[in-house]
């Protein structure tokens, strides 16, 4: 039987080698023997593999795989690498702990940490309400231009994050309720559209008409005592300004209708409650570098300055 | 045909035995790698293959401790692999990341280089300059130093083990391992300053991996260069293979002249048959010199590295019985047939050039001199402009416009650099950066680069409401030019982008 598969073998000619008996078209293998080195190393594989079968995870069982001795997986490493990567961060993070968010601008590379660090902050935090490019959305700001409701210097952008607007459960939250002058009758619906023609005049977008004269009164009257005299806005009651080219949800008629009638009430979470001192530091400064970032009011010299954070 | 100067595959091993009709057929299947114990020959070959062997192990042992000054701002070390950094360092060449086609365009080059030597003159790589070549000449030298020449060395390693032979071992190994720490321990220097790495490296301050990496470089070459010596050149390189398949019929390879030498016959049989007898007295000198262990007269095969010791011998003993040299020699394939049939020998020069090598040359040379051309004409000032995706544009409350703009300057020479950045047709455009306040802003900015730096910026670019429309525009980066300088400068042009833009 076997003798039938495997023709006589011969012995090469020109190699004095013995072929395995095979042919093809002419074409004869020859027997030639492994280098017995080959077969060392092969040996010394097997042996590798049995001690690294032992030292790590290797066979796969029911539930889980066998532990190995030394302990390792792969969760373990990721969380050493993590630990790592703090432990090599601590050192920042304790220089901006250490430095009064006004103050980092002095360290240039501690500012650029203290940007790096925002930014990946903001990718996980502030993306859902104001966009990846922090240009917002209607009614939520967008963080790139220089139009600040509250303010936009590093301390008091540092103090919106902490704190949030309008955010239940945080005593220092900025805070403040525009009226809805339409569904409270505070205004006639023929007041509340004159008021929105003298809006759109101070900013721009309509030449003065009689309705806006009217509204120019109103205005007056109801507005300015929180808008200012000519809509210029006023920040410590977050009250934005009307007279620019930005609009948080819109300057067209039917939006400042709808503005005026039924007011609007933006709700920012308090950060200070959900993440640590140093990432909302961060945040603020990476906010403030977006390009609209204010410079720091010069200090009141009737207000000693704070000493810093030990 | 015995003798036929084909490629052929040649085993160190002796035949099988021949087996008797009806047994089964029990070849084994693992053989015992026969030693080879080159005897010693001096010669025009030998000692051109003792030049190349000191110019390898000095340019070896030497480039990392060559010094070359390039002021305070960059290393010293002449020729330097700087990983930590991503800097290549050659003499007055730096290499960053980004020209990395250089070091490609060198590899090409090599590749090439490759080619026409091995169309030329065969496996001259193999038999002179190949690290494994080297090393394990190195180490035969060793051998014939602690054990003798061939035959003690054969006795030995045929002889019991005993007191005199463990000693004599255990010396040989021990230069083995100390050849084999010197030349792993000199791969790390190419890595970092070399004399500072060294301080550390003997008071165990070095980083793990430079131990690392002589361990392993140290265990490698006492392993291959100590004792496996032919069998990495018949059994584990490629490259055998790859010059087999590039080697033609006019590519010089040593060749028995077989039709000169064949049949064999000592010099008696000689003066007994007059002309029946040819040149080759059978004194198996060419088998005993060489460092592989094959017999050339078997024709071309893998594991002949070309080195031309074979060429030593045979000419020595020509010499010595009164006949000409040459029975081994280098010839091409063509030539040994127009030989063969009577013809003169020719000249080696017009084997080496012929349009295939002179073809090599000219495609080698013109990438060396396209790279050289290159270098000359690289500027080392960079600019390079990303322009923000989201947003596009920022709206500002007077109206204006501001695009940013990720920005970075790129000082490759080994000093700080004054540079300006300014904007090229932007009418009422000016810039500043996300650590200067908005008010600052100006059409153009200076910054200062440190040596050898790419510097990252985030620049913003404003422009007054009523000029802002979508235009292109460019950055222009200047570096104040010192006396004796060209002005560097480079140019990038990018896009503006303004509310109401098609999009």
């Amino acid at each position: 039987m076997a003798d039938f598969h495997k023709p006589e073998p011969r012995v090469d000619e020109a190699t004095g080698v013995e072929t395995v008996g095979h042919e093809w078209d002419g074409i004869e293998e020859l027997n030639t023997p492994l280098p017995r080195w080959w077969l060392w190393t092969f040996y010394a594989t097997i042996v590798f593999a049995v001690g690294y079968v032992v030292v790590y995870p290797a066979i796969p069982g029911r539930h889980a795989a066998t532990a190995g001795t030394l302990g390792w997986t792969s969760r373990g490493a990721l969380a050493a690498d993590l630990k790592a990567a703090d432990a090599a961060r601590a050192q920042t993070r304790a220089a901006i702990a250490a430095t009064p968010v006004e103050k980092l601008a002095d360290n240039p590379q501690l500012l650029r940490a203290a940007i790096e660090g925002g930014s990946a902050a903001f990718k996980q935090n502030c993306v859902q309400c104001h966009g990846a490019g922090a240009a917002g959305s209607k009614g939520y700001p967008n963080l790139n231009d220089d139009d600040w409701l509250w303010g936009g210097d590093v301390a008091t952008i540092h103090q919106t994050l902490e704190h949030g607007i309008r955010y239940p459960g945080d005593d220092q939250t900025l805070s403040s309720q525009m009226p809805a002058f339409g569904r409270d009758g505070i205004l006639t619906a023929a007041q509340v559209q004159d008021v929105v023609s003298h809006v759109r005049v101070i900013s721009g977008q309509e030449k003065p008409s009689a309705s806006s004269a009217r509204g120019a009164q109103v205005f007056a009257d109801n507005c300015s005592v929180c808008h200012g005299a000519s809509g210029e806005g006023n920040r410590t009651v977050g009250a934005p300004r009307l007279s620019d080219r930005i609009w948080l949800y819109g300057g067209d008629r039917a939006t400042l209708t709808e503005t005026v009638t039924y007011a609007r009430q933006g709700v920012m979470p308090a950060w200070g409650h959900r993440l640590d001192p140093v990432t909302v530091k961060m945040l603020a400064a990476y906010v403030h570098s977006r390009g609209g970032g204010e410079a720091s009011p010069a200090p009141d010299p009737a207000i000693p300055p704070a000493t810093p954070a030990k | 045909m015995p003798g036929d100067p084909k490629l052929k595959l040649v085993h160190n091993r002796p035949a099988a035995p021949a087996k008797g009709k009806g047994d089964t057929h029990e070849t084994a299947l693992y053989a015992r790698a026969e030693p080879v114990c080159p005897s010693k020959i001096d010669g025009r070959f030998r000692r051109f293959k003792w030049a190349v062997m000191v110019l390898c192990l000095a340019v070896y042992w030497g480039t990392p401790w060559l010094r070359w000054d390039r002021g305070p701002w960059a290393p010293n070390q002449a020729v330097l692999v700087d990983l930590a950094h991503r800097r290549f360092y050659m003499f007055g060449i730096e290499i960053w990341p980004h020209e990395f086609y250089f070091v490609a365009g060198l590899l090409i080059m090599a590749g090439i280089g490759l080619f026409l030597v091995t169309s030329a003159v065969g496996r001259a790589w193999c038999g002179y300059a190949c690290p494994q070549t080297v090393w394990t000449d190195l180490f035969q030298h060793v051998d014939r130093f602690i054990d003798g020449d061939r035959n003690a060395q054969l006795a030995l390693d045929r002889a019991p083990w005993s007191l005199h032979k463990l000693v004599k071992r255990l010396t040989k190994w021990a230069i083995f391992l100390a050849i084999s720490f010197a030349t792993g321990g000199a791969w790390i220097f190419y890595f970092a300053d070399a004399p500072t790495l060294q301080r550390e490296f003997w008071t165990g301050h070095a980083p793990a991996i430079a131990y690392a990496t002589v361990a392993v470089l140290t265990f490698t070459t006492f392993w291959l260069g100590g004792f496996m010596r032919e069998q990495v050149c018949v059994y584990m390189c490629p490259w055998p293979r790859i010059q087999s398949a590039m080697l033609d019929e006019k590519s010089l390879i040593v060749t028995y002249k077989d039709w000169r030498g064949e049949p064999r016959g000592s010099l008696k049989q000689a003066q007994r048959l007059p002309g029946a007898i040819g040149d080759c007295i059978d004194c198996k000198q060419c088998v005993a010199v060489c460092p592989t262990g094959i017999d050339i007269r078997e024709g071309a095969q893998i594991g002949c590295i070309t080195c031309g010791l074979c060429i030593d011998a045979c000419d020595r003993v020509m010499g010595q019985v009164g006949r000409a040299r040459g029975l081994i020699d280098y010839c091409t394939l063509d030539d040994a047939e127009h030989e063969r049939r009577g013809g003169a020998p020719k000249s080696l020069v017009r084997a080496i050039f012929r349009p295939r090598t002179l073809v090599y040359l000219g495609l080698w040379s013109a990438i060396g001199l396209g790279l050289l051309f290159m270098l000359g004409q690289r500027s080392r000032l960079d600019l390079s402009v990303a322009r923000d995706r989201n947003p596009e544009f920022v709206q500002l409350s007077s109206g204006a416009v501001r695009n940013g703009f990720t920005i970075k300057l790129r000082n490759m020479e080994d000093r700080p650099r004054r540079v300006v950045l300014a904007l090229d047709d932007l009418p009422q455009g000016a810039i500043y950066t996300d650590e200067m306040d908005a008010a600052l802003a100006r059409p153009s900015l200076a910054f200062t680069v440190p040596a050898d730096t790419t510097q990252r910026l985030r620049i913003y670019a404003v422009v007054p409401g009523d000029a802002a429309r979508e235009r292109r525009f460019a950055f222009r980066l200047a570096a104040a030019a010192g006396p004796g300088e060209r002005r560097a400068q480079d140019v990038v042009t990018t896009e503006f982008a303004a509310p109401g833009d098609a999009d």
